[in-house]
């Protein structure tokens, strides 16, 4: 326990210093303003602007804005589609891959544009390095990119008095990719590949083993795919171990590096919100919500992970500490931390299997990304989805004080409470519903590999993941049917504009409001009770959406280990 | 029209036996779907409520037991009888208050004054706008309209409460008269301003009549949640069958449709058009008949206050306080001179010059009379002076620069001394008013603006509660400041113009302040039209009248106090229904999925943590109190959740604790308490 404890202080202490540096920078960067890599990276920005005839100082009204970003996002979903289908007859096909099949592809193409990442197939052994390379990588980028503009156009609208428009899409897509990711990429994958992280265009090797058979190891551009994988909450693996994969995450400060990149965008943005609206305790009163409801998750993996299964005990197996399922090499603190990192992001990248994690480990998860990936949550969208629920917060918050409801000055009506509640439900409804589909078609049970609680769990995950564009899995599913395929790929795609288009329908309805001033009788949005108030809300409407499902998923499964049923 | 108040100040009993039976035969009326689909929730209930009812009876025809089924049906359906009955109640009180109304004006006669100037009696509700009428001395006044000829002392007490009867005349900013008050003195010709059925009672009875009220931007936006809510939970109740299907457990409907009926805000779905009808009848009781509920919540929300000096700050009229004798003058020579110019002056200056007299000389009561042969000068604008001529002696008293005339005229001399004094006098903000004897200045009276009584105090209250005050005057700065240090205002805006006030409304909100004005002057009504909340005064004109969205009755500009208070208890109590009945959802969890799973998987009893006895007992033990909530929270709703004068984060923390947390566990006890109630009845 010492150790969890320790290993979160040592995250924490390295996280938020990096976090906060990354704000101010990202805050320059959003307001147009210089920085002190502006003179190396400006000239490219104008070049693009350039290229791509976009007016820097252009507006967009929200619609504009919103459907740049759908069309954006189908054009990079269709662009690698086609790399997909068309790998076989593409160069940087080392290993002679064949084009992927037709459900796969349209799977994998709606996973990486819209930033779940989640993976059907397995990287090495289905995609050319030109597939990861041309088409998973970019997406990486701009999924990460769209998340983080919408996120800054929203905020914008915060800011903004009696205004039609929030910004231009095409000038904070370019700033978020040339200035923000594309250096923190550069510089993690450096210092990656000086861990030990592949990064080659070359075939692959084949080796003799000490046991004397023959294996074949694929190789790649590891390195720079794996940094853009967690600053970009992607959450893609090159090797379908991902992060447990030695060439992933070969050392125990590559591993670290890595938690800690995947956290690093999510967390600096939430602090940058705070200085775009002027008020940066506003930042730091949501990012403590954020990780009060990071440390309630975290406290019960650590607890269920710790305690162990008391199956595995009767076995003899382990001291009792749940090791199943875990690199060695990582332990139980750093894959637990992982696992509660990467889910409450929305990067679904693992370094640990979170089938064999305990179940209460697994509601954890599970509760992270049901609420709609907001504690941190992915590049961008995890700000704007914290957003919708302050918007529902502030509405009950400030009726029970006999105002109409505001938030920075704006005041919320119907309009703003629409969206936050298409933005809340909307992914929960549509997860549910395509959990209680499969669990009833011959199609959805035909993947189970697990019976009883946690088939079911296996496969709510599965939804939850795609709904919540996380991307990770609970691997006992076999998802790559065309049934799958299809369900998660309408899902993924549904949860990730249900949660980019109300975010700029809030981010306009409020910047053509008028700002109001605050006066003694407006309610504080930066102190503990605005963070309670906050925090009682999500668990509550987490509580409220998912009691029955978690109740027989892994609820029961945790009452049947315990008991000694079957597992 | 008369709107009289039956019973003002005092709060009607929430269970009156004749409204209790009319909301009754109401909760049945609106069980029709149609009249439902104003509250999603309720409809969605009711359709439970009868799919469960369908089920119940074919499977009794079929031979299953139905007791469970019945009972559940049963439940249901007074779920929505309770919530109808809700709403029904607090219409049965508005209109009853309107229906009082209504009956006192219909016995009332007029005397109309046709085109052709014959005059006609007719009755009251007849009239209609620009209809004139003839009202003398001790009649009634038949309708809402505006004085075209005439002065007369009215009582107004039958529609304020308050005894002194006020000065009414033609013109200016005091001509409209309200139905139902009665000439004292005088006569009066009135041109009616209001046709049968768009007078304020008919807005009124607009306002408490659900059917035709308008929802307020807060209470559509709290309803979208509520469908975000019911609709998600209706995707998680439908879901259930699928996971237990999977997992070897049979689910039916009636257990379904009660976890969903429990789970969707029943409670808030089913109070909230009551809290909103309630609301406005408050207001009602307090005199104030609002014509907006989208402004009585915006009142909840202003942070500015523009009041008009003249009759909202200070009563309107000058009072003198001092007397200062020229050097050489006795102080009784003065106040002699002053008492005998001001006998027969009837401005409130005069009179008010005559009660300082009488108290300077010790005289209570007694009746002084001016001399018969006295001749009164009265005030004009050409002179600026009013006096008397008693013989030879020509007493005036006016401002200093038209007596300074007067003197030097008459050969006399103006002293430095008083002019010092009323240098300093105007220093200070009052108005000095020199008083002279033919051609010798006998001194100086100082003239006060008095404030009105408790003033200060309400002022101090708007701000405790975050509303600045502006005051804006065509004084000059001098006088205004030394009002607004008085009375304790925030701000003020000297030598104002007409049009400024518009301006100065026009900039605040500009500047993102929410604001309200009080007005009753004709001069008033383009400001009262831009302002977010404008009350009139019910004794201004018809212009500012039209204006408003809120008239205030009693002509009491503090009135903003009472409508900011009701405004926000209308939102606080929503704000704590919907917290209470959301977090009621827990418990009711807890009681009915471990009914439906526990007998398959015994491993989930321990989600029991109620201790239910049956599964039976704690799902229905679950539905009968989603049901009873509703009528024991209905004199809340009513009554509204009452506001606490301190910060917003104290009462939001209150809030909190009783509603949220007392939300959270009551249903624990409740649930379990019916359970305990239902095994004994061996109901289940």
């Amino acid at each position: 326990m010492t150790k969890a404890v320790l290993s979160t202080i040592e995250l924490l202490v390295l996280l938020l210093p990096a976090a906060a540096l990354l704000a101010v920078y990202m805050a320059r960067v959003f307001r147009g303003e210089r920085t002190f890599l502006s003179r190396a990276l400006r000239p490219i920005e104008k070049l693009i602007y350039r290229l791509c005839r976009i007016d820097e100082g252009g507006e967009m009204s929200a619609k504009s804005y919103g459907l740049c970003v759908v069309a954006f996002t189908l054009v990079g979903c269709l662009a690698l589609f086609l790399i997909q289908m068309l790998q076989g007859i593409l160069p940087l096909n080392p290993q002679g891959l064949r084009g992927v099949r037709w459900d796969t592809a349209i799977n994998t193409a709606i996973s990486f544009g819209t930033n779940t990442n989640w993976q059907a197939y397995a990287g090495e052994t289905t995609m050319s390095v030109l597939t990861q390379m041309l088409g998973l990588a970019v997406q990486n980028f701009l999924s990460a990119a769209v998340g983080m503009a919408v996120a800054i156009a929203m905020v914008r609208g915060f800011t903004r008095r009696e205004s039609a428009t929030i910004g231009s899409f095409w000038v904070d897509l370019v700033r978020s990719v040339v200035y923000v990711l594309l250096p923190l990429a550069l510089v993690l994958s450096v210092v990656l590949v000086s861990q030990g992280v592949v990064q080659t265009l070359r075939a692959p090797v084949e080796v003799r083993t000490i046991e004397g058979a023959t294996q074949v190891i694929p190789m790649g551009p590891v390195a720079s795919q794996e940094a853009i994988k967690e600053l970009g909450t992607n959450g893609g693996g090159y090797y379908n171990a991902n992060s447990a994969h030695p060439f992933e995450n070969p050392s125990g400060l590559s591993n670290l590096l890595e938690n800690l990149a995947l956290l690093l965008v999510p967390t600096a943005l939430v602090l940058t919100f705070g200085s775009l609206v002027g008020n940066r305790r506003q930042g730091r009163a949501l990012l403590a919500a954020m990780l009060v409801l990071f440390a309630l998750g975290l406290g019960l993996s650590f607890w269920a992970e710790l305690s162990g299964s008391p199956r595995l005990s009767e076995a003899g197996v382990a001291s009792g500490e749940n090791l199943e399922g875990k690199e060695m090499r990582i332990g139980i603190p750093a894959s637990v931390l992982w696992a509660q990192s990467t889910t409450a992001t929305s990067t679904g990248a693992v370094n640990s299997s979170h089938d064999s994690a305990l179940p209460l480990s697994g509601l954890a998860q599970l509760f992270n990304m049901g609420i709609g990936e907001v504690v941190l949550g992915g590049a961008g969208v995890g700000l704007v989805g914290m957003l919708f629920y302050v918007v529902l917060a502030m509405f009950i918050a400030g009726l029970m004080i006999g105002r109409t409801p505001e938030f920075l000055g704006k005041k919320l009506g119907a309009r703003e409470m629409v969206m936050a509640v298409v933005g809340i439900l909307l992914p929960p409804v549509l997860l549910l519903g395509g959990s209680a589909i499969a669990l009833v078609v011959p199609a959805g049970l035909a993947g189970l590999g697990n019976p009883s609680a946690h088939g079911l769990s296996e496969i709510l995950y599965a939804y939850t993941s795609a709904a919540a564009n996380n991307g990770s899995a609970m691997a006992g599913l076999s998802v790559d049917t065309p049934f799958y395929n299809l369900t998660l790929g309408l899902v993924m795609l549904i949860g990730r504009f249900a949660t980019l288009l109300p975010g700029l329908a809030i981010g306009a309805a409020v910047a053509r409001k008028k700002t109001v001033p605050s006066s003694i009788a407006t309610f504080p949005t930066t102190g503990p009770l605005f963070v309670v108030v906050l925090v009682g809300v999500i668990l509550l409407v987490g509580a409220l959406t998912y009691f029955p499902a978690f109740s027989l998923g892994p609820i029961l499964e945790h009452l049947l280990l315990q008991a000694g049923g079957a597992a | 029209m008369t709107r009289r108040n039956p019973d003002p100040g005092r709060r009607r009993s929430t269970f009156d036996r004749a409204l209790l039976i009319q909301a009754a035969r109401g909760s049945f009326r609106r069980l029709d779907p149609r009249k439902l689909m104003r509250s999603p929730v309720m409809l969605i209930t009711e359709g439970g409520a009868f799919l469960t009812s369908v089920l119940t009876v074919v499977g009794a025809v079929q031979g299953k037991t139905a007791s469970f089924g019945l009972q559940v049906s049963l439940w249901l359906w007074f779920t929505v009888l309770f919530a109808n009955f809700a709403e029904a109640l607090a219409e049965a009180q508005g209109s009853a208050r309107a229906a009082s109304l209504r009956r006192s004006r219909k016995d009332l006669a007029a005397r109309q004054r046709l085109a052709d100037g014959r005059i006609e009696t007719v009755s009251a509700v007849t009239l209609r706008k620009g209809d004139v009428v003839l009202v003398a001395d001790g009649e009634t006044i038949p309708s809402d309209g505006e004085i075209v000829a005439g002065t007369a002392l009215v009582d107004e007490s039958a529609i304020t409460g308050e005894s002194a009867p006020v000065v009414r005349e033609a013109g200016g900013d005091r001509s409209g008269v309200t139905g139902g008050s009665r000439v004292l003195s005088g006569q009066l010709t009135v041109r009616i301003t209001a046709d049968p059925g768009e007078t304020f009672l008919d807005h009124m009875i607009a306002m408490v009549e659900s059917a035709r009220r308008q929802m307020t931007p807060n209470e559509v936006a709290l309803q979208i949640l509520l469908v975000g809510l019911t609709v998600l939970f209706l995707v998680v109740v439908l879901c259930i069958p699928a996971m237990a299907h999977y997992m070897g457990v049979a689910t039916t409907v009636p257990v379904l449709v009660s976890l969903l009926v429990c789970l969707m805000p029943t409670t808030i779905g089913g109070l909230l058009p009551a809290i909103g009808i309630a609301g406005m009848d408050r207001l009602v009781q307090r005199n104030v008949i609002a014509l907006s509920g989208r402004a009585v919540e915006a009142a909840g929300d202003v942070d500015t206050v523009v009041l008009d000096k003249t009759g909202t700050i200070t009563l309107g009229n000058r009072m003198a306080t001092e007397f200062l004798p020229a050097p050489g003058v006795p102080r009784e020579e003065l106040v002699d001179a002053a008492l005998l110019s001001s006998l027969p002056d009837e401005t409130p200056e005069g009179r008010s010059i005559v009660l300082l007299c009488k108290s300077e000389l010790g005289i209570k009561g007694r009746d002084i009379r001016a001399p018969e042969q006295a001749v009164f000068v009265p005030f004009s604008a050409m002179t600026r002076m009013s006096g008397v001529d008693v013989g030879l002696r020509r007493v005036r008293k006016g401002a200093i620069d038209a007596m300074e005339a007067l003197v030097r005229g008459l050969g006399g001399y103006f002293p430095e001394a008083v002019k010092a004094d009323v240098e300093s006098i105007a220093r200070g903000g009052d108005t000095p008013m020199v008083v002279a004897e033919n051609a010798r200045v006998l001194g100086v009276v100082r003239l006060k603006d008095v404030l009105k009584q408790g003033i200060k105090s309400r002022l101090a209250e708007l701000r405790q509660m975050g509303i600045r005050s502006v005051m804006i005057t065509g004084d000059n700065p001098l006088t205004a400041a030394s009002i607004a240090a008085e009375a304790g205002l925030d701000d003020f805006i000297a030598e104002a113009k007409p049009d400024a006030k518009l301006g100065l409304v026009r900039k605040y909100q500009g500047d993102g302040h929410l604001v309200a004005m009080i007005g009753d002057g004709t001069n008033d009504a383009p400001a009262l039209a831009q302002a977010d909340v404008a009350v009139a005064m019910n004794a201004g004109t018809q212009a500012a009248r039209e204006a408003a969205n809120m008239i205030d009755l009693d002509s009491n500009p503090t009135k903003l106090l009472d409508i900011v208070e009701v405004g926000k208890e209308i939102l606080i109590t929503r704000g704590a229904l919907t917290t209470f009945s959301v977090a009621n959802d827990m418990a009711k969890y807890f009681a009915i999925v471990p009914a439906i799973f526990a007998a398959a998987y015994p491993e989930l009893g321990v989600l029991n943590i109620m201790r239910l006895s049956t599964p039976e007992s704690a799902i229905l033990a679950a539905v009968v109190f989603n049901a009873l909530i509703i009528p024991a929270l209905i004199p809340l709703a009513l009554r509204g959740v009452r506001l606490r004068a301190r910060s917003a984060s104290a009462i939001l923390r209150w809030n909190l604790l009783v509603y949220g947390a007392g939300g959270l566990l009551l249903p624990f006890v409740g649930i379990k308490l019916l359970d305990m109630l239902l095994a004994a009845l061996h109901l289940v």
